[in-house]
């Protein structure tokens, strides 16, 4: 039984050129025919066409712009397509973010209810999963208190548990496990998988290649607004990573408007380098690597901590490192251009590709001013000179990381 | 759930802009709930947040009162046909007031909730209405004014009291029908938000509240009528005071709220898709 049928969908954002702002110029427009504005069409989406089963799980992949938000948001019903149409059989229930519509002034109990018709529960329905949202949170201490003297964790536990406790007919959820700590991901994969269990259909978003792997049947990748393959998610994921291989380790946002950010925020570029800063493209295991990032603060006023992330080619997370050593770590930010660098030791990671991800970010309250999955990526290698991790091995070697560890021997 | 339940539900179709027409007031009560409760976050944050709270909603009132009751008692004086000067203003006040906040809020109101629109799917009408609806709570406390006022001059209420709460309603479906429209052109239009404050105090002055209705002469009342607060207003002192009704005067003003709800609805409905893309 098909739940989901989407048809030729399309949608297309005017960009640049004006549309008129003021309702002055749209008045005056309407008295001077011939003002025809110019405007550039990007294609968000691109005729896709594609069915979900009842009690699939489906995974969507892609860079980013590749248009898998514009997909959920029209599927969300938030946005119209320009063209084609999209069916959906039963309540949608759509998890684009965590903590819509959160307030802070409010307490817990009161954002519980808040979140919760704003997410479409019904209040009977919230007050019958009362007790078992709060104790999946782990917040019941801190109940009635509102929720601005809540740490960042607090916060997105709680609310994430209530999302966690929608069970709609279908649940589009876009990248909101990249949030919280590891136990408490996993505990809400594993509520996820307990929804695709039931029967439920579930529409996951990810830049969580594991997570994509071991939730959904299926994967679709899409690409340029367009599919790009549509199989098995192992499949799926292997071809998108062999492809995201051959990124590039030096990225240039020329356009301020278009780069990575918001208003606070823009990424300008980022590459990857050895010590004496000359960009490269592959590392050797031995050496330090360095990943700088050029960014641009619009808006003055936050504390902004930029941080990067790093994975290997299975999609696992090697580590994230974020600048805690500036000054700027409690200083708000002026306006301006700022270079941080990233030093990653010798010796420590392992051979493979390296998917670099880079954010900017204020902590409290949590804003993501931009975050740029897959940014660059660059290739670790070990000549075999006999003095790394390896020494003169040459076979196989496991683990996301390759120290160089002291060994004492009596 | 079985296929036979999935394959009974009616399905949502998913079309382009502009191919669907018409209020769905069925989905719309199916989001009541939600409109409750954003209704009652406004109302807690709006009070939470002043550090005056309640006594804004006391003071504005009070003291609006007291400075035209100085002005006009002093240096104009009305016929307000033997209702105390305070209580003359101060009944129109209760109205303008309501209508003027709850305009002004709803107007900002989608730019306020831009994270709700942008994220989450549910009839866009809903927040002008919460925001209107939330405004009504102010309301209270000068209807509490008034009555205490009404018993300090010792005005005996009639039976006509009973038609207050129709004005009470006339001004909240003219306030969130206005309040809607404006929610809209907003979004779509920066200097909306530049040209209200003006256009508010214009409208105060262009409507009976520190004059009466009667102040005019006869054959320019009924176009006086088109402003919907001046029958409203106007219906609202007569209910209070058990002055005669001047049905004409309210008929006009009714049917323009019905005539603004109406453009009103229609704006909104061609520009609401387009929300989440331009906010």
């Amino acid at each position: 039984m098909q739940v989901i049928k989407v048809e030729h969908l399309s949608k297309q954002y005017a960009i640049g050129g004006t549309t008129h702002n003021t309702l002055r110029d749209a008045v005056g427009g309407f008295f001077r025919r011939n003002s025809a504005p110019s405007l550039q069409i990007f294609n968000a989406l691109d005729g896709i066409n594609f069915t979900v089963s009842e009690g699939e799980t489906l995974g969507i992949i892609g860079s980013n712009g590749a248009g898998k938000s514009t997909l959920l948001k029209i599927l969300s019903r938030i946005t119209k397509p320009t063209s084609g149409s999209a069916e959906i059989r039963g309540r949608v229930g759509s998890l684009l973010e965590v903590g819509t519509g959160f307030h802070n002034e409010l307490s817990g109990r009161e954002n519980i209810y808040l979140n919760g018709a704003i997410l479409g529960m019904k209040r009977s329905e919230i007050e019958s999963k009362f007790a078992e949202i709060v104790e999946f949170s782990e917040i019941e201490k801190f109940l009635d208190t509102p929720v601005k003297h809540y740490s960042s964790g607090m916060y997105m536990r709680l609310a994430f548990s209530i999302a966690a406790h929608l069970e709609p007919e279908v649940l589009i959820v876009d990248e909101v496990l990249a949030v919280g700590d590891a136990s408490f991901q996993k505990k809400c994969l594993g509520k996820m998988r307990e929804v695709g269990e039931k029967g439920r259909t579930v529409i996951f978003v990810s830049h969580d290649m594991n997570a994509i792997t071991r939730l959904c049947d299926r994967v679709i990748w899409l690409k340029d607004g367009t599919i790009r393959m549509d199989d098995e998610a192992k499949k799926v994921v292997g071809a998108y990573l062999h492809e995201q291989a051959n990124l590039g380790a030096e990225r240039t946002w020329e356009d301020g408007d278009s780069a990575p950010g918001n208003e606070y925020a823009r990424l300008r570029s980022l590459r990857v380098c050895d010590e004496n800063g000359e960009s490269i493209q592959t590392a050797d295991i031995r050496r330090p690597v360095g990943i700088e990032m050029i960014y641009q603060v619009l808006k003055a006023g936050k504390v902004m901590v930029p941080n990067l992330h790093f994975f290997d080619e299975s999609g696992t997370c090697i580590f994230a490192s974020h600048d805690w050593d500036s000054k700027w770590r409690t200083e708000p930010r002026t306006v301006g251009r700022f270079t941080s660098t990233v030093w990653i030791p010798g010796n420590f990671l392992s051979e493979g590709s390296i998917f670099v991800g880079v954010a900017v970010t204020t902590y409290e309250p949590l804003e993501v001013h931009f975050v740029e999955w897959d940014a660059v990526t660059f290739n670790v290698i070990d000549s075999l000179d006999g003095d790394s991790a390896r020494g003169d091995y040459a076979g196989l070697m496991p683990g996301v990381v390759r120290p160089v560890l002291r060994w004492e021997n009596e | 759930m079985s296929s036979e339940e999935i394959e009974s539900i009616k399905p949502i179709h998913i079309e382009p802009r502009g191919s669907r027409v018409g209020l769905d007031l069925r989905e719309l009560w199916a989001y009541r709930e939600l409109l409750y409760f954003l209704t009652l976050r406004d109302i807690k944050i709006r009070y939470k947040q002043t550090a005056i709270g309640v006594a804004w909603a006391v003071l504005q009132p009070v003291v609006t009162t007291a400075i035209f009751t100085v002005i006009f008692s002093t240096w104009a004086r009305f016929e307000t046909a033997d209702i105390a000067y305070p209580l003359f203003v101060l009944s129109a006040l209760v109205i303008w007031l309501f209508a003027s906040t709850s305009i002004t809020v709803a107007s900002n109101s989608f730019v306020n909730n831009a994270n709700l629109v942008t994220k989450v799917y549910f009839p866009r009408l809903i927040v002008p209405f919460a925001a209107t609806l939330a405004s009504l709570f102010d309301l209270i406390f000068s209807v509490a004014i008034l009555i205490i006022l009404m018993v300090y001059y010792g005005v005996v209420p009639t039976t006509q009291l009973l038609l207050a709460p129709v004005f009470i309603i006339l001004a909240l479906v003219l306030a969130a029908a206005f309040g809607t429209l404006l929610s809209a052109l907003t979004v779509r239009y920066r200097d909306v938000k530049f040209a209200l404050p003006f256009s508010l105090q214009v409208w105060m002055i262009a409507s009976p509240i520190f004059y009466p209705v009667s102040m005019l002469s006869e054959k320019w009342r009924l176009a006086y009528a088109i402003n919907p607060l001046t029958g409203v207003i106007d219906g609202f002192r007569s209910s209070l005071f058990g002055l005669p009704f001047n049905w004409p005067i309210i008929g006009v003003s009714s049917g323009s709220i019905i005539v603004l709800c109406l453009i009103s609805i229609v704006v909104f409905k061609r520009m609401e898709d387009d929300f989440a893309d331009i906010i």
